[in-house]
């Protein structure tokens, strides 16, 4: 498995385990909801950083190719539909005077199905091969 | 997911190489040993350049390690 296949492999899951203790901590406690989200959005961050040195410094260094290249930007075009779908439900919350509660959850969901959206594309295109792919 | 419909050599022609492995074609194109298995096994057509790369790599023509069904099904 390439760097960037472990790379692929990891954003989805922490996207799911910082999501997931985020509406836990939400659920579960009486924290105010802004400082849980920030901690949860830091921690996706650093714990995506410290797992892809972790596993990219183990075994051989392979450069980045050109099919890496390729699978990264189709991964980044289906995870990017969804920030762009949080943002439009936010735009939406906002001129209808929805709370500041549902937009920054419309966005940060927007988040994180970009991110495990964009992880399975890059993940099935590693494995299956990218769809309609001709390059001549 | 639907196959590429671009077939190559490639296989055999490292077989043909002194058994060129994987890993050494890879390291020769600057790829990873992933994307050459993926391109041998039909899951990633590459670049042009790369092709080109590649047919040098063997010193044969182009020709000779990629092929594409023409529209009767014969390979050209």
């Amino acid at each position: 498995m390439s760097s960037e296949e472990k790379r692929a492999w990891i954003l989805g899951p922490v996207a799911v385990v910082s999501y997931a203790t985020y509406l836990l901590l939400l659920l579960l406690t009486d924290l105010s909801y802004a400082p849980v989200l920030i901690g949860a959005v830091l921690a996706s961050i650093v714990a995506s950083i410290v797992l892809h040195i972790a596993v990219t410094t183990r075994g051989p260094h392979e450069p980045k190719d050109e099919r890496d290249r390729e699978i990264g930007r189709f991964g980044d075009t289906i995870g990017q539909s969804f920030v762009v779908l949080g943002g439009v439900i936010a735009l939406i919350l906002a001129l209808a005077q929805g709370g500041y509660f549902w937009i920054a959850n419309a966005l940060y969901l927007g988040f994180v199905l970009s991110a495990v959206f964009g992880s399975v594309a890059r993940v099935c295109a590693y494995r299956y091969g990218l769809p309609g792919r001709n390059a001549w | 997911m639907k196959p590429t419909r671009i077939t190559n050599s490639i296989r055999d022609l490292r077989q043909a190489a002194d058994g060129m492995t994987q890993a050494d074609l890879a390291r020769r194109l600057g790829m990873t040993r992933q994307t050459v298995i993926a391109i041998e096994q039909g899951r990633y057509s590459p670049s042009l350049e790369t092709a080109f790369q590649i047919a040098r790599i063997f010193r044969v023509p182009l020709d000779d390690v990629f092929h594409y069904p023409d529209p009767e099904g014969e390979d050209q």
